[in-house]
């Protein structure tokens, strides 16, 4: 079989371009090196819907941004992903730092960003109790909000496969043949698709993938961020995202809530030599925990609960890839998806299907394209007497396995079921937080490991953590 | 589904069942105990060592037989145990919400046991660098997968902790064959008990390294090695200092936690030391009817003093129910210099006989722990030998408490 | 000869020397009889009572145990004959499952249905 789509990499944009071309009678796939969807950036950034303020007038960013912002609280709500609209703050720390958020402000005005404000530091601290003392004028960004990405991401790909799409995982494309009509895309297992268009999503990795088909011409710096991730005790410590205006001191460390409740703090940014470096250190653990509590000095590291590390893909010319490829026909790359790329997703997956449209694919709507998928967290979100009936039908739901986030055996089951199914324990826990509690998955892992044996019929000693190589057995006794 | 029962413990570990066969002896025999697991006995049937039981039966079990004990008494005496039911919510006013493949249901309870046990420190709260692959196991995690599973967790380990957990996991791995390179204990002594470091380390050659940490974790899938450092009086990396041990396992047994997250729910105000709620001399928490024991109260070493503190939760909770409430003021117990933490941190002072409960902050020699009603000396205890990992206790007397107006514990050079 | 150990007997962990030849050894430091009976074993003919999980037919395990300790030196070829065996559930606490190695039983410390 010849696709007619072949998208490299399940992050975000290839989950989202999946879902955007799912909405026509195409023959797509979406082609992942590792064994789950979100495994690069996708998993680890700030999940943060960006006002626009930032992103230089007239760039594809700012563009895309702007776009981006509603179209994704949409998108979000149709696939059933909590998306916050919490609004942001960039801080200015004393007189010097003030004019930044004058021109922040400026530059929003420009990109059309809703409803900027700017405070005074009293202002802010009224909204935000717990703001430091020492900001002195904010920048307010009410339309800004929250959203877990890698949910984004796994419910994107999932609403795709629903609609028809194929999804191959642990497929590192490693090779590309131009045969009549079509790309014959080789995996480093030797297992291969054909598909007459290509696209390149393939974050940290879309230079290398852009090489494969001898095109070259840019090429990405991985940089990493670290964060840390607090406890729900936490969580309620501030209500906005709050940032920093860039200053010598830090760029982006921003403080705040999640969609889950907890706390996030960070990133870091240093450029790192690979994309698959997502190292802790502890210069950038120290890093994050100063400048964060600059902005909120309440934060209580004590009840730091894990501690990640993400590589972003940015290019030297510090905006998005967003074009058909110059040399090659029929590939389009969409690459060097930094800040705001999530913000940007479904903008950027709608440019890219129009992309592929004007090299020729001919776009005709299904009769039948649903673009809900069910919400998943249906079941936490009942009150007791919904939960006491639900459970009397699908009794796996009233068997807690994870105790710290109070996760059932069911939502578990549900995991390695619904597409793209969870073939993992991290896999299982990014779609359920079964394991992402306090604990960290000290009491719950052996569960997990039973039921995701069970529920693909393997012995447990071929459970992973986290695909092929990562084992967490040994063996029988 | 609501029901009425005059006490609901939360939890069926050690605890629990020693409160509940105590409430019932004290003459309340409407006892439901609430556990998440298949089985009752917590924590005690993943440890199959032994070393259970010489102080309060007399002879020495390992932890399933232990268990049993306290379970055949639980039955024998007809008390309920929900099994595979986990307590998602206990009320201020004593209503307990809990959740099995049944549904939900809901108890007003007379009084409320709390035995919900503790947990194990992660890697993510101990902000290790480094790489994130499979091999990384809390050494109780890795326990319940070898004992209870019947699985192996790795052929070469590194351990990082030497509590008991730490030392006994260090036999365990070593009994099925695979190879400890080090333990390693960011302090300067060890947590653990000595006749674990001799039965559990010495016996097989496993090197114990102290004042020494995990700095990095490497392997990109399962884990490839560990880089570890000698750490100063401050507990900071000595620079130059790193050593790589490759190793495909990792154990964690850096602490232990209370897991009170009901509790705080609850509203119950907690000690910062302990990780415990804050109780009187009868485990009776902060909010009346509802008391706390075993390691959900204060990180214990023995179960025996476990199955003492329950017994004494158990008659206390039984007494609750029966409206036997003391109305006399309540003077506070504090820790003071050498000692970390003293429990109860209240008494009644129409308090009985009390023991107080105790952990010093570091070791030491030829000590006494001395107890205090501000300047006057209430009580005098010497000790040979104090440590961390072994927690102390002293006995006041009616006399002591009655008049007191501020007991203060410390630990003081012996003359 | 001469040695220094910590007492393992209870938590006290008395610091206990042994000196002396032969049969003719001397115990200070220890509390009490039990404390100077292990001493002179450590330094005879030390002995450990070994715990461990043995196979039942049916893919589960159960916990196991010495009865009695045995000589230290043959924990490991207990290992191997505990490794190799299985046990037939129901099994109860106490039950013997291997008879007569190094002079003990190995027992169940848990019972399974």
């Amino acid at each position: 079989m010849v696709y007619d789509v072949a998208i490299i990499g399940a992050g975000i944009i290839g989950a989202m371009t999946a879902r955007e071309l799912s909405r026509y009678r195409l023959k797509v796939c979406l082609l992942e090196r590792t064994n789950d969807v979100a495994a690069g950036a996708s998993r680890a950034n700030s999940g943060i819907v960006h006002g626009g303020y930032d992103p230089e007038p007239g760039t594809l960013k700012a563009e895309m941004n702007i776009l981006g912002v509603e179209k994704l609280f949409r998108a979000a709500e149709e696939l059933h992903v909590p998306c916050i609209r919490n609004g942001s703050m960039i801080c200015a720390f004393g007189a010097a730092e003030e004019p930044a958020v004058h021109a922040l402000y400026e530059r929003g005005l420009v990109n059309g960003v809703k409803d900027l404000r700017i405070l005074t530091g009293d202002e802010a601290r009224e909204l935000e109790p717990e703001l430091s003392g020492e900001v002195s004028l904010v920048l307010h960004v009410p339309t800004a909000g929250i959203v877990c990405p890698y949910k984004l991401t796994i419910a994107a790909a999932g609403n795709a496969i629903d609609n028809g799409i194929d999804f191959y995982r642990n497929f590192a494309v490693c090779g590309a043949e131009k045969t009549d009509e079509a790309f014959c895309l080789r995996a480093e297992s030797g297992e291969t698709v054909e598909a007459r268009y290509v696209v390149n999503c393939a974050g940290a990795y879309s230079d290398r993938v852009a090489a494969l088909f001898g095109d070259g011409d840019f090429s990405i710096i991985p940089r990493a961020g670290e964060y840390l991730l607090l406890d729900k005790a936490e969580g309620g410590r501030v209500a906005h995202t709050i940032f920093q205006v860039p200053s010598a001191a830090g760029k982006g460390i921003l403080v705040s809530p999640t969609v889950d409740g907890n706390l996030l703090t960070g990133p870091t940014a240093a450029a790192v030599e690979s994309p698959e470096n997502t190292e802790i250190t502890p210069e950038g653990v120290e890093t994050v925990k100063a400048l964060s509590a600059r902005s909120v000095p309440g934060v209580q590291f004590a009840r730091v609960i894990t501690s990640f590390s993400g590589v972003r893909a940015s290019e030297k010319g510090g905006d998005f890839i967003i074009r058909t490829s110059e040399r090659v026909p029929g590939l389009v790359h969409a690459a060097a998806i930094d800040s705001p790329g999530l913000t940007s997703c479904v903008a950027i997956a709608e440019r890219v299907t129009e992309l592929l449209s004007g090299a020729g694919l001919v776009l005709e709507p299904k009769a039948h394209w649903d673009g809900t998928r069910p919400d998943t967290e249906a079941f936490r979100h009942m009150n007791d007497e919904e939960k006491d009936a639900f459970i009397r039908e699908n009794p796996d739901y009233g068997r807690i396995v994870c105790r710290c986030e109070g996760i059932s055996e069911g939502e578990i089951r549900d995991a390695v079921r619904r597409a793209p199914g969870a073939r993992d324990v991290d896999s299982v826990k990014r779609r359920t937080r079964a394991g992402m509690g306090r604990c960290q998955g000290g009491f719950c892992m052996p569960h997990v490991m039973r039921i995701i044996a069970e529920e693909l019929g393997i012995p447990e000693e071929q459970v992973t953590k986290k695909g092929p190589g990562s084992h967490i057995l040994t063996g029988r006794l | 589904m609501t029901e009425k029962h005059d006490i609901v413990i939360v939890g069926g570990g050690p605890a629990g069942l020693a409160a509940a066969v105590a409430a019932y002896d004290a003459g309340v025999t409407d006892v439901v105990i609430i556990d998440r697991e298949e089985a009752p006995g917590g924590v005690l049937r993943q440890c199959i060592h032994n070393g259970f039981g010489l102080h309060k039966l007399g002879r020495e079990l390992t932890g399933p037989e232990y268990a049993a004990v306290y379970a055949a008494e639980a039955v024998k005496r007809g008390i309920r145990i929900l099994r595979e039911t986990m307590v998602t919510a206990v009320s201020p006013d004593r209503e307990v919400t809990a959740c099995s493949r049944e549904g939900i249901l809901k108890i007003e309870a007379g009084a409320v046991i709390l035995a919900m046990g503790c947990r194990e420190r992660s890697r993510g709260a101990l902000n290790i660098g480094g790489t994130r692959p499979a091999g990384i196991f809390s050494a109780g995690t890795a326990q319940r997968l070898i004992n209870c599973e019947g699985y192996m967790v790795g052929k070469k380990a590194v351990i990082l902790g030497s509590g008991d957990i730490g030392l006994i996991m260090a036999r365990r791995l070593t009994l099925e064959g695979a190879k400890v390179e080090a333990v390693c204990e960011l302090m300067s002594y060890s947590g653990g008990l000595t006749r674990n470091i001799v039965q559990c380390l010495e016996d097989f050659d496993i090197p114990l390294y102290l004042s020494t940490t995990v700095k990095e974790i490497h392997g990109r899938d399962r884990l490839t090695g560990v880089t570890v450092v000698a750490v100063d009086e401050s507990r900071r990396p000595v620079p130059g200092t790193e050593r790589y041990i490759e190793c495909d396992t990792l154990l964690l047994s850096c602490g232990l936690i209370p897991e009170n997250e009901l509790s705080l729910a609850a509203g119950i105000p907690l000690d910062t030391i302990t990780g415990g709620a804050l109780v009187d001399e009868r485990r009776e928490t902060e909010i009346p009817g509802i008391f706390a024991c075993g390691n959900v109260l204060q990180v214990h070493d023995l179960v025996d003093y476990v199955s003492d503190e329950a017994e004494l939760a158990g008659r206390s909770a039984a007494a609750f129910v029966r409206g036997e409430i003391s109305q006399e003021k309540t003077v506070t117990v504090s820790a003071e210099k050498g000692i970390r933490y003293c429990l109860p941190q209240r008494v009644h002072t129409d308090a009985g006989k009390t023991e107080l409960y105790m952990r010093v902050a570091a070791p030491a020699e030829r000590v006494k722990i001395v107890a205090r009603d501000g300047e006057r000396v209430l009580l005098e205890a010497n000790r040979r030998r104090v440590a961390p990992g072994e927690m102390e206790k002293i006995t006041l007397t009616p006399e002591m408490i009655s008049g007191a107006e501020e007991i203060r514990v410390s630990l003081e050079a012996w003359k | 000869m001469k040695k220094e150990l910590v007492c393992i007997v209870c938590p006290m962990g008395c610091r206990i020397r042994v000196d002396g030849i032969g049969d003719a050894l001397t115990v200070t430091g220890q509390t009490c009889r039990r404390g100077e009976e292990y001493a002179i074993a450590e330094c005879t003919a030390p002995t450990r009572t070994v715990t461990s999980t043995l196979h039942l037919e049916d893919g589960r395990s159960v916990a196991v145990k010495t009865a009695a300790p045995i000589p230290k030196e043959k924990i490991f070829e207990l290992m191997a004959i505990i490794r190799a065996a299985t046990a037939k559930a129901p099994v109860r606490i106490g039950q013997v499952l291997i008879p007569g190695i190094f002079g003990t039983d190995i027992v169940a410390t848990a019972a399974v249905d």
